[in-house]
């Protein structure tokens, strides 16, 4: 595990520890506002739109973008400052008047493919892409193989007798006549 | 079937196996830097301790690293003796304060060494989001160009140091040399 500590929340919240630092009631204040903070959904952003299309790229955006921090979780969906910075960004880059792809390409430049749930396909990731149907096509060519092998050395060996095995079964039932 | 046909599975299970036991060994929250190899974002921000406006150019001309550091990161403050050593030593350091509350950064800086030749107060956070930081500490390793050569997520101890960071710093000082 790294060492290492999370992006703060913001000023606000840097203040508002050092403040705490004194009187029990206060501490207790935290305890309670720390309890809120886990109840409190990331999509209460109080965002205005200019429309239900800018609206609805938002939200496609903030599900299709992962939180650097917390790694499963989208952006859209995690209470980590970082993810709340994030879609700031998002949202400022909207007002702005930019493309998905061109606020896509914002992020994957700064924290990398890592940040996409559906990663462009090109070298490094076509295995990701393509490996797991690969595998079970894999898997399925070869049982195929095996199972017609099987039947077709199946017919030539067990059901089948030879000419000498013919002979020596006829043999056998000659004299059984006997 | 031919005879080395029965090593396939045993070769499939050693691959995988190998490349699950390697897996073990990896940190799934060190992200690779998707900036190494590119410049050093602009910026315009002012001094941590007097307020001057510093610029990307201010950092050019040295190999040096680059510190995300915050009074808020209990890790930056088991760093900060490192970093302390290596100033001393003469790597060059910059800071960047991400998120901080001025005052409590310059008391900071005052109360323990001051190890950085120039700080950048991000208070916005606006060079760490273009600098794709998910958390502090994070260090940049940067050349005398300011193109980012190397990142190095978490804290900076003297193994880390010595293992990943001296050879490269050294390399880099070396070339500025020739």
């Amino acid at each position: 595990m790294i060492r290492r500590d999370d992006v703060p929340a913001g000023l606000a919240s840097s203040r508002a520890s050092a403040l705490l630092q004194g009187g029990r009631r206060l501490a207790a204040a935290a305890v309670l506002a720390l309890g809120f903070a886990g109840v409190a959904h990331a999509a209460i952003d109080a965002y205005t739109f200019k429309d239900d299309a800018e609206r609805a790229r938002y939200a496609e955006l903030t599900r299709e973008l992962r939180c650097p921090k917390c790694q499963n979780q989208d952006i859209a969906d995690s209470n980590a400052p970082i993810a709340a910075d994030l879609r700031k960004e998002i949202y400022r880059m909207l007002g702005e008047g930019q493309s998905n792809q061109q606020i896509i390409d914002f992020m994957v430049d700064r924290y990398g493919e890592f940040v996409r749930y559906k990663p462009e396909l090109n070298a490094h990731t076509w295995l990701l892409w393509f490996g797991p149907a690969g595998l079970l096509l894999g898997g399925a060519v070869l049982i195929g193989v095996i199972v017609v092998r099987r039947r077709r050395s199946g017919r030539d060996d067990a059901d089948v007798l030879s000419e000498e095995e013919r002979q020596r079964l006829a043999h056998l039932l000659d004299k059984n006549r006997e | 079937m031919k005879r080395w046909m029965l090593l396939i599975p045993l070769v499939l299970f050693l691959g995988m196996a190998g490349l699950l036991y390697r897996g073990l060994y990896l940190d799934p929250s060190e992200l690779p830097s998707a900036l190494i190899g590119k410049p050093f974002p602009e910026f315009n921000l002012p001094a941590v301790q007097d307020g001057k406006p510093l610029t990307r150019a201010d950092l050019l001309g040295k190999p040096a690293l680059v510190n995300v550091w915050g009074t808020w990161c209990v890790a930056c403050r088991d760093e900060h003796p490192v970093l302390t050593r290596l100033a001393q030593q003469g790597v060059v350091i910059y800071g960047v304060n991400y998120k901080d509350v001025n005052a409590d950064a310059q008391k900071w800086l005052k109360e323990f060494h001051d190890p950085y030749q120039l700080n950048i107060n991000d208070e916005a956070g606006s060079l760490g989001l273009n600098l794709g930081v998910y958390g502090a500490p994070e260090t940049f390793l940067i050349d005398a160009k300011g193109v980012i050569r190397y990142k190095h997520v978490g804290v900076i101890d003297e193994t880390v140091w010595r293992e990943k960071l001296a050879g490269q710093y050294q390399a880099l000082v070396d070339e500025g040399k020739q």
